[in-house]
């Protein structure tokens, strides 16, 4: 075969041939090219809901080439310089007033930090609705799962570097929470601080994990989370395999080139989303306070505690769930539980390909259960959201455990309610609505 | 089970309509008025630089403020005399917080640390209020307090102008009982100014950010256009 592969190219390393031959006798580059583009078959009914998984590629690199400019001038040092201003925090503001077009580079930077989760939210209410993590695509749908819990980790990592209050006080409430668990929990978080408090040895291996350890294993997974969705194939809004039915040249009828069908239309997509991107960029770059929260504009200070911690919105579901379990059990603290709660409410996706135990995977012929499931999980993760961004009052305690309970009953009540429903016929093939 | 949505959704609402605050006074002024940023960077340097310090930012920056470097130099620099120098305090953090009982924070980027969630602009109208609010309480160690900040540690610095004010325990509101050398219109606008002076100073490029916002802006709108087009060109025979 490897005989053959060279019969066919005539390469011998010369300049006389074809630099693409010569590329291909050796990688392969028009092998990829057709496998993942302009022979992948993408179903031809994708609809808006199927923009934002090359959007969440698209803010990843964002996020990688602003982030690469940014560590050129940023300090991650904790001490504090002759005004009495610590470095780390004052190198940010030297990159928004003194960095040419630091500004720039910094909004786009923390701004792309929230538009990641409002694309990935949406990404993952894509598969939900579309039934996209069931079988054959079970795996691509655990390296999403894969990629969103180091997304947050990232995310949380990348949110201390500042060094402003709420960086701050954000990362000592989160570490602290490791404390609860039993036996190793102090151990634990004094490893992961690597002090007894906060401090420079804390934002120096953050800004190592946030710029090394976390951005390279997100790469990874996203490269085999798409790898695996081109073995299976894409889902579509009918939740119909168009590997099913193919013509005579064994490509499937309901089928289209990615490239360049879907690349054209995902400009499209990339266009618009840039437009809001650019809205709240250019207009807006506190995000009304919730994307930049204003207390981060004081420098850590580890004696003055703020009168209110609160996490960034992309975190104050979980934040509101882990708050929500106030009770002891088995001799073992609430926060305990509240933190093995915040784990589970995450992690939990990951089991959605064998909680669904529906005979059909769209949403479109499912009955009235899926949706008003969906539709009840939904309203539950907003509130859950918002009650995270208040203080703690007695009313929204109860609430977001009203919440926190119809959350996970959503998950563990699936094999039922997901058999239960009434289906309507799943056409044979994709409709263009 | 729909009536207990609804109160499921107006739940947060009821819990957010329970938090109680000081009324503010809304900031009337803007930061395109250059003439406004000038008179509150002279206040700011005569007054505030004193004690505050506004380290991120430096010197010659104020000439985007339409000044000359010799403008920039004779007016408004007395602490330092490099152009290029940041507008750091002369004072020492340490013996300020035997004085004052707190070190007084930089006010670079106060203006923006003082917003609120959901209202950004919040910073501008708490300066606002707040650097109008001071009156004379004899238990207070420096003589003063203010009806935002209670038992703030700053002085009233700028008595002066505006004059004393007394809490009328009654009507619980102030009252000049020593009038300043401005009379209380004036001295609102030259607190505005400077307040003004302060939200321009959290941000000194925010003017050019919204004018290159409406170019990207009206650039991606015209590629819209063009994308859009070329999208329909090649969908044009999927069915």
């Amino acid at each position: 075969m490897a005989g053959g592969t060279f019969e066919k190219y005539k390469s011998d390393g010369s300049l006389g041939g074809n630099l693409l031959e010569w590329v291909d006798a050796r990688f392969p580059a028009t092998s990829m090219w057709k496998g993942h583009l302009s022979e992948y078959y993408a179903p031809k009914n994708f609809n808006f809901w199927y923009f934002f998984g090359s959007l969440a590629l698209l803010v990843l690199v964002i996020q990688i080439v602003t982030g690469i400019f940014l560590v050129m001038h940023y300090k991650p040092d904790a001490a504090l310089n002759a005004n009495g201003v610590p470095i780390a925090f004052a190198s940010v503001e030297y990159i928004m007033r003194d960095v040419p077009g630091g500004w720039l580079i910094r909004y786009m930077h923390s701004t792309g930090a929230s538009a990641f989760f409002i694309v990935v939210y949406l990404h993952m209410f894509r598969g939900l609705i579309y039934g996209s993590y069931r079988k054959p695509r079970e795996l691509t749908w655990l390296f999403g799962v894969g990629i969103f819990l180091v997304l947050m980790g990232e995310a949380f990592f990348g949110y201390l570097l500042p060094w402003g209050q709420m960086s701050f006080w954000g990362a000592q409430v989160i570490v602290n929470l490791f404390g609860a668990i039993p036996v190793i929990g102090n151990d634990l978080s004094i490893i992961i601080r690597g002090d007894f408090v906060v401090g420079d040895a804390t934002l120096n291996r953050f800004f190592s994990f946030h710029v090394i350890a976390f951005p390279l294993v997100l790469i990874g997974l996203v490269a085999a989370h798409v790898l695996a969705l081109h073995e299976t194939g894409s889902n579509n809004p009918d939740g119909v395999e168009i590997k099913a039915n193919k013509d005579e040249n064994g490509i499937p009828r309901d089928g289209i080139p990615f490239h360049p069908y879907y690349t054209v239309k995902d400009i499209v997509g990339v266009v618009v989303f840039l437009m809001v991107f650019s809205a709240v960029m250019f207009f807006a770059p506190e995000g009304g306070g919730y994307f930049l929260e204003t207390p981060n504009f004081y420098p850590a200070d580890p004696l003055k505690t703020p009168p209110h911690i609160a996490p960034v919105w992309y975190f104050t579901p979980f934040y509101s769930i882990l708050r929500a379990v106030v009770w002891n059990f088995f001799g073992l603290d609430a926060k305990f539980w509240g933190v093995v709660a915040m784990g589970a409410s995450v992690v939990i996706f990951a089991f959605l390909p064998w909680l669904d135990r529906s005979p059909v995977k769209s949403i479109r012929y499912r009955g009235p259960i899926t949706k008003v499931m969906i539709t009840i999980f939904v309203i539950c993760f907003f509130i859950l959201g918002y009650l995270g961004t208040l203080s703690p009052s007695p009313m929204g305690e109860l609430v977001s455990q009203v919440c926190s309970v119809f959350y996970f009953g959503f998950f563990l009540a699936m094999p039922w309610w997901s058999r239960m429903d009434k289906f309507k016929p799943v056409p044979e093939r994709v409709t263009m609505k | 089970m729909k009536k207990f949505l609804i109160a499921l959704l107006f739940a947060p609402l009821m819990a957010f309509a329970s938090g109680g605050n000081v009324h503010l006074d809304k900031w009337p002024g803007s930061v395109s008025d250059k003439a406004a940023l000038q008179n509150g960077a002279k206040l700011f340097v005569n007054y505030c630089l004193n004690c505050h310090g506004a380290s991120y930012m430096r010197y010659k920056n104020l000439m985007d403020l339409g000044l000359t470097e010799q403008q920039v130099k004779d007016n408004l620099m007395f602490t330092s005399d490099k152009i290029g120098g940041l507008m750091a305090v002369a004072a020492r953090s340490d013996e300020q917080k035997l004085w004052f009982g707190a070190t007084p924070p930089d006010l670079t980027i106060l203006a923006r640390a003082r917003g609120e969630a959901g209202n950004a602009g919040a910073g501008a109208d708490w300066l606002y209020t707040y650097l109008r609010s001071f009156y004379r309480d004899p238990n207070r160690p420096t003589g003063w307090n203010n009806v935002v900040f209670e038992n703030v540690g700053m002085p009233h610095i700028l008595y002066g102008l505006q004059g004393q004010q007394v809490m009328n325990h009654e009507t619980h509101k102030l009252e000049i009982a020593v009038p300043g050398t401005m009379p209380p219109a004036e001295y609102d606008k030259a607190i505005s100014d400077l307040v003004g002076f302060m939200v321009w100073m959290g941000e000194p490029q925010q003017e050019f950010r919204r004018t290159l916002g409406m170019f990207v802006l009206a650039f991606l709108g015209l590629l819209f256009v063009v994308a859009y087009a070329l999208k329909k060109e090649y969908w044009k025979d999927i069915h």
